[in-house]
């Protein structure tokens, strides 16, 4: 049932304004509504209900194993959540000015230090407010170097066939023509077609490292000096920096600029969608271009750095300064896992892919690139299955609903038929590693024994399998009353 | 080890299942050359406890301010039942609802939003939010220049928040489209209609109507609007979702409506904190809903005919359509999206409408307070919803300064945004200020100017 549909002229919830007299005294007739808007109107214990009712209907981190690939739905510690909701934080004013808060600034400039610290960039803007904004924010730097040395030929981003679709995505953004690379039967990026796509028109070559793949790009090195012999700059996309966080540092790789997804490294919440947090890393040669506001020193203190100080920077992303209460938690998550805990990180996200990958082999699945290493996450396809059974990657990830798992990232990577991308996370234990490896045994066992079971899935959620071709042909986006 | 579980026999029994002898063999991938040494500049850890004094001090020390400044951020009373159900882990540590089955709580909150913010600007379809209110209008603009096809030219009022200009200005350049500023009226503080004329040869593709302006004014959005479509554009309304309660609504301005509407819906139960997060809403006409940015939430059924939700529409989006996408956008402000819901809903019609009313009685009494300061004055005579620029006879930084040591905010120094103004300060009095609040900033005021206040027999500002 909707909230509409528990409406009741005239209830209300409990929140009551006083208002002065005098009301809406200086506002013109014409500049008034005419009608109320249809909010629903219902109690407050109605609307708790309605709403914790809800909240049941849905998988989470704190309900359920999550193995969503590229997502790193790893545990949400609370202590982050309570420390960056302390009320002065809560009730700061982002016009505030920065003698009013120093103590917030410290952290924001403290979390600056540590990134820098983990990706070994030499500096670090927070303002981003998703990792797709920070590859905008990247993009954007490189054509703003490349302009501010004259270079105007380079109209070409390259991006491999296997990136994330945000890469293209923000490289069309910023103005660049796409071009694509292909990967090698290994999975890496093909060198040699690298090779002969570089040239003059190349502004950069925008790479994951490791790959949407599941595995680490081994040419790194070679691939960074083709880019740079041809006059282009190097993006990493920090979408897997889990995977070797302490371990490897972007900025030793040879990246130029670089975003981090702090909602997936750095353990801040995916709170069903976002908010999330995409800072931008750059070396010394693109600090000029960093989006603002940076968190500068002042004497003993902090504060905002702007356009005096930055003259060529590439500009402002958000009003103000970014995601700040997501900036918080990965603050208090960093420091509590202090430095070794960050290569720990790396080491158990990488142990637990493994694991599993060692495990689902051992049960009969067919792991993509078998001759790898998996890093923190790695793709199984399952065409052999379909072809046999006609049971699909999406009927086994419906059918992993029923058995308590949310389903692995499906159908992406694309390049690999029938993918499943499986990412466990370090914060997971043996036992629920076993336990999943255990559901994906029973399926497979199901897809052979009785594939109708399979492909009927889910049965066990509150809803059965919702249709999308009718969603997206009778497009119904708004409740109206009936 | 801190949120990692493995025991010594857990490791060792998972090394073996993987046949390696170590962790260290699972990076054996990783050219030698490239594995990083110690973090240098990673402080050690801390334990919870120790994090949670260093964050109570950190915030002890920056405390609580008496504040007046809005500017775009509002500081409203948030319900708390809406933090306690936001930050459910139901809610809280779950993803984009790609898995429909398993994420019906989030879709379906997402359709109640969409629903409540299409009727809140009377459009037809909503989104399911993006960044924040700057971010949205740069991507309104895109959309209209889109949606359009021929014109890469977008108007902008000078009355629309600085900062979203410039927001605007980063993400739309790289594209080639132009943002053309409007003047205002130097004695209303709204859009100057007469300034026009100029523009009529420009063939925008679409005009921004903010409503109420940065200046708290309200902007002649009939007229405004009427002006776009007899020019061929789009009208691109830039709202405060707070004001909607009381004033016409986007989709109700001038005979067509708006054909878009953005705004920043941190005053729907969002905290300040200190800048974001916050979330950026967007609606419009049906028909533009494919030109739309960002997750849209559709109802259909299930194999049973059971109602339900699903993500739709996701051929306009960068997973699906790559470099053809409407735009990048993936993760957008979903967490804050629910806090706007649930706020809504425990408001509804009459509790939301009560807020507005308080917030603009409360600005206008600001306002009169502090306008019986000798040297004090309203800069415009338009008139207002909850915000309104005073002219100060001193320059403003050294007075919002001494106001600080009484730990009062004083509103927002308009000084460089706005030269032209002189000594002009924006504040803001929301439903969370008392007489005796605003009584203390007229007396604090009043000592920091020091001149005599006005007799009884001057007039006023």
């Amino acid at each position: 049932m909707l909230i509409f549909e528990r409406s009741r002229p005239g209830r209300r919830g409990a929140v009551r304004v006083p208002v002065r007299p005098g009301n809406v005294a200086e506002i013109p007739r014409s500049q008034l509504r005419a009608r109320p808007p249809g909010l629903p109107e219902v109690s407050e214990l109605d609307a708790v209900r309605h709403y914790t009712g809800l909240s049941q209907r849905n998988f989470s981190i704190d309900t359920h194993f999550y193995p969503l690939g590229s997502c790193t739905m790893k545990y949400n510690p609370r202590a982050c959540n309570a420390l960056a909701m302390l009320p002065q934080f809560l009730a700061r004013h982002p016009g505030a000015p920065a003698d009013t808060g120093q103590g917030f600034l410290a952290c924001l400039f403290e979390l600056q230090e540590m990134l820098k610290s983990v990706t070994g960039m030499a500096q670090v803007s927070l303002a981003p407010m998703a990792g797709a904004q920070g590859e905008f924010a990247g993009v954007a730097m490189i054509r703003a170097y490349h302009d501010s040395r004259g270079d105007a030929a380079r109209d070409e981003i390259l991006v491999p066939d296997a990136a994330h679709g945000t890469n293209p995505a923000s490289a069309v953004m910023c103005g660049y023509r796409v071009r694509e690379i292909p990967t090698d039967a290994d999975g890496n990026v093909d060198v040699a077609a690298l090779g002969s796509a570089v040239g003059p028109r190349t502004a950069g070559l925008m790479l994951t490292n490791p790959s949407t793949l599941g595995v680490f790009e081994r040419h790194i090195v070679g691939i960074g000096n083709i880019v740079h012999g041809a006059g282009g700059l190097l993006y990493y996309d920090g979408a897997n920096l889990n995977a070797i966080l302490g371990r490897v540092k972007p900025g030793d790789m040879g990246f130029d600029v670089i975003h981090i997804n702090l909602h997936k490294t750095f353990s801040t919440p995916h709170g069903g969608g976002g908010p999330g947090a995409g800072p931008v890393g750059v070396t010394a040669a693109l600090a000029p271009f960093l989006p603002l506001p940076v968190i500068g020193q002042a004497g003993a203190g902090f504060r905002l750095l702007d356009e005096r100080d930055a003259p060529l920077t590439i500009g402002r992303l958000g009003a103000h300064l970014g995601n700040a209460g997501v900036l918080l938690r990965a603050y208090v998550y960093m420091r509590m896992l202090g430095a070794a805990g960050m290569r720990r990180v790396a080491d158990y996200s990488t142990l637990n892919a493994n694991y599993l990958m060692a495990e689902l082999r051992r049960a009969g699945f067919q792991i993509a690139f078998p001759g790898r290493r998996a890093t923190h996450e790695f793709v199984v396809t399952l065409k052999l299955l379909r072809d046999k059974t006609g049971v699909t990657a999406m009927d086994v990830a419906k059918r992993l609903l029923d058995k308590g798992c949310h389903a692995p990232t499906a159908y992406f990577p694309q390049l690999v038929p029938e993918s499943l991308l499986i990412e466990p996370t370090e914060t997971e234990s043996k036992e629920t590693l076993d336990a999943f490896v255990a559901a994906m045994k029973e399926i497979l066992e199901e897809a052979r024994r009785d594939p109708q079971l399979v492909k009927g899935a889910p049965h066990a959620t509150p809803l059965g399998r919702l249709d999308e071709a009718r969603a997206a042909r009778d497009l119904d986006l708004t409740w109206r009353p009936g | 080890m801190p949120f990692i579980p493995h025991t010594e026999d857990d490791t060792r029994a998972m090394l073996a299942a993987i046949g390696v002898a170590a962790i260290d063999d699972l990076f054996d991938e990783i050219p030698r050359g490239l594995r990083a040494d110690a973090l240098a500049g990673m402080p050690p850890a801390l334990s919870e406890m120790e994090i949670a004094r260093l964050m109570h001090e950190r915030a002890a020390r920056d405390g609580t301010w008496l504040n007046f400044i809005g500017a775009g951020a509002y500081e409203h009373h948030i319900p708390a039942a809406v933090w306690q159900i936001a930050t459910r882990g139901e809610f809280y540590s779950a993803y984009t609802p790609y898995q429909a089955e398993a994420s019906q709580g989030t879709l379906q909150v997402l359709y109640e939003y969409q629903s409540m913010m299409a009727s809140l600007t009377a459009l037809d379809v909503s989104n399911a939010s993006l960044y924040d209110g700057a971010s949205a209008l740069a991507e309104a603009v895109l959309m209209a220049v889109r949606a359009h096809k021929s014109s890469r030219r977008v108007l902008v009022p000078r009355t629309v928040h600085p900062s979203w200009r410039k927001v605007a200005r980063t993400i739309v350049r790289n594209q080639g489209i132009e943002l053309l500023e409007i003047p205002f009226d130097p004695g209303t503080g709204a859009t100057a209609l007469e300034a026009l004329g100029r523009f009529r040869g420009s063939e925008p593709a679409a005009v921004v109507i903010p409503q109420p302006n940065f200046f708290g004014v309200l902007e002649p959005v009939d007229e405004l609007a009427d002006w776009a479509h007899a020019n061929g554009a789009l009208a691109i309304a830039a709202v405060n979702p707070t004001a909607l309660a009381l004033l016409k609504p986007p989709g109700e301005w001038g005979p067509q409506g708006a054909d878009i509407a953005v705004g920043d819906g941190q005053p729907l139960g969002v905290p300040l904190a200190g800048g974001g997060p916050y979330l950026g809403f967007m609606t419009c006409r049906k028909d533009l809903v494919r030109q739309m940015p960002g997750r849209i939430v559709g109802a259909t059924r299930d194999r049973d005919g059971r109602r339900g939700y699903v993500l739709t529409l996701q051929a306009r989006e960068q997973h699906i359509r790559r470099a053809k996408a409407t735009s990048n956008i993936c993760t957008n402000q979903g967490l804050m999206t629910t806090a706007a819901t649930l706020y809504l809903a425990l408001l509804g019609p009459a509790g939301l409408a009560e807020v507005a009313r308080a917030c603009h009685a409360n600005t206008l009494a600001l306002a009169a307070r502090l306008t019986r300061i000798r040297g004090v004055a309203r800069a415009f005579s338009g008139a207002i919803f909850h915000e309104v620029v005073l002219r100060l006879p001193v320059p403003v930084a050294p007075v919002l300064r001494a106001l600080r040591e009484h730990r009062i905010l004083g509103g927002c120094d308009l000084e460089q945004d706005y030269p032209e103004l002189g000594h002009a300060l924006l504040v803001c009095a929301t439903e969370t200020r008392t007489g005796d609040d605003i009584a203390r900033y007229g007396a604090e005021l009043e000592r920091v100017i020091g001149l005599p206040p006005r007799s009884a027999a001057e007039p006023g500002g």
